[in-house]
């Protein structure tokens, strides 16, 4: 028969051979630990590029409008505030910092720092929610939510509404409301990330208190910090693409 | 071998043979032990069960349109409810039948075990899968009974964000979910593909169903997320009114229909890849040859995959994509035709001077191999600019894509569904019955959908519940063959029930085939293997084993 079965079958699979530590979260099917982390590790990896191609059906059309309605997306892009924005970059930054930290403090098995850069991970997250909910109701009360309520009246004669913009014709500044459309369905679909990504740390650090993540198993830190990191990422491509390019003084 | 008759089925001695005691389907007891499983092999039963609950649905609306074509007058149904019937047809077909038909039950099946696995790499994730699956399901099962959707299948804007009343958020929330449920499978599959291979299983070793389901996946995990967006931006242009795909709004239709084929077309691959997968284990093993061209066959499930998602326009000739945007998918698209003629010519030499023999598997393969190249070469019409601007949106289409899919892939999937049979339950089916099912359902194929290329060639549009008495003669006829075809579909699922209890049992390798999953007891262990193989020499190896049994006789004798 083509099949031959060995004894040793942890050495051969691992030509490396070390005798592994069997920890209570080491599943069945997996031959070693080691095996069962790379999975884990690749398979992240996998769902982050399903999640680019998620975000990639909007980037796309991001860039084809705005080559099409050009003016319209300037006007448009100037009514996002850069301080606000800014603002939440570094704090996005700073949680994705944080979020390093808590994968090496769970590396050195350090319960105390884990907990707390997870915590410190968190808070930032939520200063970034608060931060673009605020945006968000901005632009709910300047009726430029797209829609049947949406106005363009700020875009047609900016001069009443004290901004230096040079007018649109109506049927441009129509062409904003797809700006804000993108706008909502990028940064929406990037702050539900968020969303979820908050819920999974309160549930990592109730684990991590527990002491789950210092006992040398630390695949779920290290898999949700890949999560986080592409999170910020996505937030490092929407800044400069909704609220700085083609920004100009006025 | 032993060459004493036109078959090779090697079955125990049904007087003294049992089935093994303990197996996956006995190794715990109660509906809960199901429904909460992570073993991969009861995840494809709950699959196997799910598709077919899907595709008898489906089916029924089948039965509908075409007893409301059977005459030209609109007389069955009004148009609106006609419109529901083809929709629902195709987006139960398509999402919840066809697109996981193989990976999810053979594939979850098989695949695992043919690399030397004891499992997938994520079984809760697997599980997941297939409740997602349900859930998806049950919200477009919901939005059938809520009133129907009336749009196709494809959703097409504006016409499903403006245009219709009636339940497309509930079908798009439905089929988004199902997506989920997709590429968690494809993940899966990646994963376990890439990382746990027993010792020895070196990619140019791996079965070609694993490769094929690998490309496959390959396929869902990079398209399917697109369509999800796509179908988020839909669900809010009709909820909220953003203007992404609204003229009104300066918003453009065509970006609609660039995402949506951007993974729909893709999807005719993730399809027909893994029942290729399929048609290269049954043909190897009834020819009792190694694939011809294991390297070029496997390598092009690859091309495929590949050149599959640079082809997409070509669903968009005639709705104003420019002319060189036009030449050039003309182009890419006759290119899928290269690979996928490479797998035929190569099965067609697997066969040459092989010893064939004719079971119920590989007559579903010969069907696969004649109407998927009808199929494909009625592709290469489409291909054509100037054929496909005479030919789009007729009847010529309907038939094509039914070929390739319904013909190609569901013919793969009843082939891999008899081959492994007696793997998965260890009994097996009457093999006259089995033999009668699939001559049935090619000649009713065949009834059902040549006519509709003459009618699509005529001029006949799809989707109308009326048409001019001219072509009444052959929607007859097509009629005539769906019911025969309704008839072939049965006939599986009798026996195959009857032969749950009753068939004779079969051993652990009825085909005496080389694949890893013929070395286990069947049904298998729920750990798969008892002790890790180690793999020691490729796929398909018909003539080393002939030559082995024969050393074995002569030391023994």
């Amino acid at each position: 028969m083509i099949v031959a079965t060995h004894p040793h079958t942890h050495e051969t699979a691992q030509p490396e051979g070390h005798a592994h530590v069997a920890l209570p979260q080491h599943r069945h099917h997996f031959e070693t630990q080691e095996q069962q982390r790379e999975a884990g590790t690749f398979g992240m990896w996998l769902f982050l590029l399903t999640e680019i191609m998620f975000f990639g059906g909007l980037f796309f059309s991001y860039l084809l409008y705005r080559n099409w309605y050009y003016d319209a997306f300037v006007v448009a892009s100037n009514q996002l505030s850069v301080p606000l924005g800014g603002t939440n970059t570094a704090v996005l930054i700073t949680s994705g910092f944080f979020m390093a930290l808590a994968v090496w403090a769970a590396e050195v098995k350090k319960k105390g720092l884990l907990v707390l850069t997870l915590i410190l991970t968190m808070l930032f997250g939520c200063i970034f929610i608060g931060i673009k909910y605020d945006e968000y109701h901005e632009k709910w009360e300047k009726h430029h939510i797209p829609g049947d309520h949406f106005d363009v009246s700020e875009f047609v004669n900016p001069h009443a509404y004290g901004l230096k913009e040079e007018p649109l014709p109506p049927d441009q500044a129509q062409h904003t409301q797809i700006f804000f459309s993108l706008y909502f369905a990028m940064t929406g679909l990037h702050a539900l990330h968020m969303l979820i990504g908050l819920g999974i740390l309160v549930w990592l650090t109730v684990r991590a208190q527990r002491g789950d993540f210092t006992a040398g198993y630390v695949a779920p830190i290290e898999n949700f910090a890949l999560y986080w990191h592409f999170v910020d990422i996505v937030w490092l491509f929407l800044f400069p693409l909704l609220y700085l390019i083609n920004r100009h003084p006025v | 071998m032993s060459a004493t008759s036109s078959t090779i089925v090697n079955l125990p001695d049904q007087k003294t043979a049992t089935l093994p005691k303990r197996s996956y389907l006995n190794n715990e007891d109660g509906l809960l032990s199901w429904l909460l499983t992570g073993d991969h092999k009861r995840i494809a039963i709950l699959y196997l069960i799910s598709i077919t609950f899907f595709f008898f649905i489906g089916g029924a609306f089948a039965g509908l349109i075409r007893l409301e074509l059977l005459t030209p007058q609109p007389d069955l149904v009004a148009s609106d409810t006609y419109n529901k019937f083809f929709s629902m047809h195709g987006i139960i077909m398509v999402f919840l039948f066809l697109v996981p038909s193989v990976p999810a039950t053979l594939g979850n099946f098989l695949m695992p075990i043919m690399i030397g696995a004891k499992d997938l790499a994520f079984p809760k994730v697997n599980l997941l899968s297939w409740y997602l699956y349900w859930v998806g399901g049950l919200f477009t099962l919901a939005a059938l009974v809520l009133g129907g959707v009336d749009t196709g299948w494809t959703f097409t804007t504006p016409l499903s964000t403006h245009y219709l009343n009636t339940h497309v958020v509930t079908a798009a929330v439905g089929i988004f979910i199902i997506g989920f449920s997709s590429i968690f499978t494809g993940l899966n599959f990646i994963v376990t593909i890439h990382r746990m291979r027993a010792p020895g299983m070196t990619w140019f070793r791996l079965p070609l169903f694993v490769w094929s389901n690998y490309a496959a996946s390959i396929l869902m995990v990079l398209g399917t997320p697109v369509l999800a967006i796509t179908l988020v931006l839909v669900a809010l242009e009709r909820t909220i009114g953003i203007g992404v795909f609204d003229p009104t709004k300066g918003g453009d239709p065509l970006l609609f229909q660039h995402l949506f084929w951007f993974y729909s077309h893709p999807a005719v691959y993730i399809m027909i890849l893994p029942g290729m997968g399929v048609i290269s284990e049954v043909i190897s093993t009834f020819s009792r040859k190694r694939v011809f061209g294991y390297t070029a066959v496997a390598f092009s499930s690859v091309a495929i995959a590949l050149f599959g998602f640079f082809v997409w326009a070509h669903h968009m000739f005639i709705m104003g994509v420019s002319n060189y945007s036009a030449l050039v998918f003309s182009l890419l698209t006759m290119l899928v035709a290269v690979p996928s003629a490479i797998k035929i010519f190569n099965w067609a030499f697997t066969l040459q001077k092989g010893s064939i023999t004719f079971e119920t598997p590989m007559l579903y393969a010969f069907g696969f191999m004649g109407l998927f190249t009808i199929g494909g070469m009625t592709g290469v019409f489409l291909g054509a600019l100037g054929m496909d601007i005479h030919l789009t949106e007729t009847y010529f289409i309907v038939a094509h894509f039914h070929f390739v899919m319904v013909g190609g892939m569901l013919m793969a999937f009843l082939s891999g569904v008899h081959f492994w049979w007696p793997k998965m339950t260890g009994r097996m089916y009457p093999e006259s019955l089995s033999k009668l099912a699939a001559v049935t359902t090619f000649i009713g194929f065949n009834l059902t959908f040549l006519p509709q290329f003459i009618l699509g060639y005529l001029g006949m549009p799809r989707r109308y519940h009326a048409y001019p008495p001219e072509f009444q003669v052959l929607n007859v006829l097509s009629t005539a063959g769906a019911t025969v075809l309704g008839v072939g579909y049965m006939l599986p699922l009798l026996y195959l029930g009857w032969s749950l209890k009753y068939g004779a049992i079969a051993g652990n390798n009825p085909w005496q085939a080389t694949g890893l999953e013929w070395q286990i007891q069947s049904p298998p262990l729920t750990e798969n293997f008892i002790e890790v193989p180690i793999v020691d020499h490729e796929a398909y190896d018909y003539e080393w084993l002939a030559h082995k049994t024969e050393q074995e006789v002569t030391t023994v004798g």
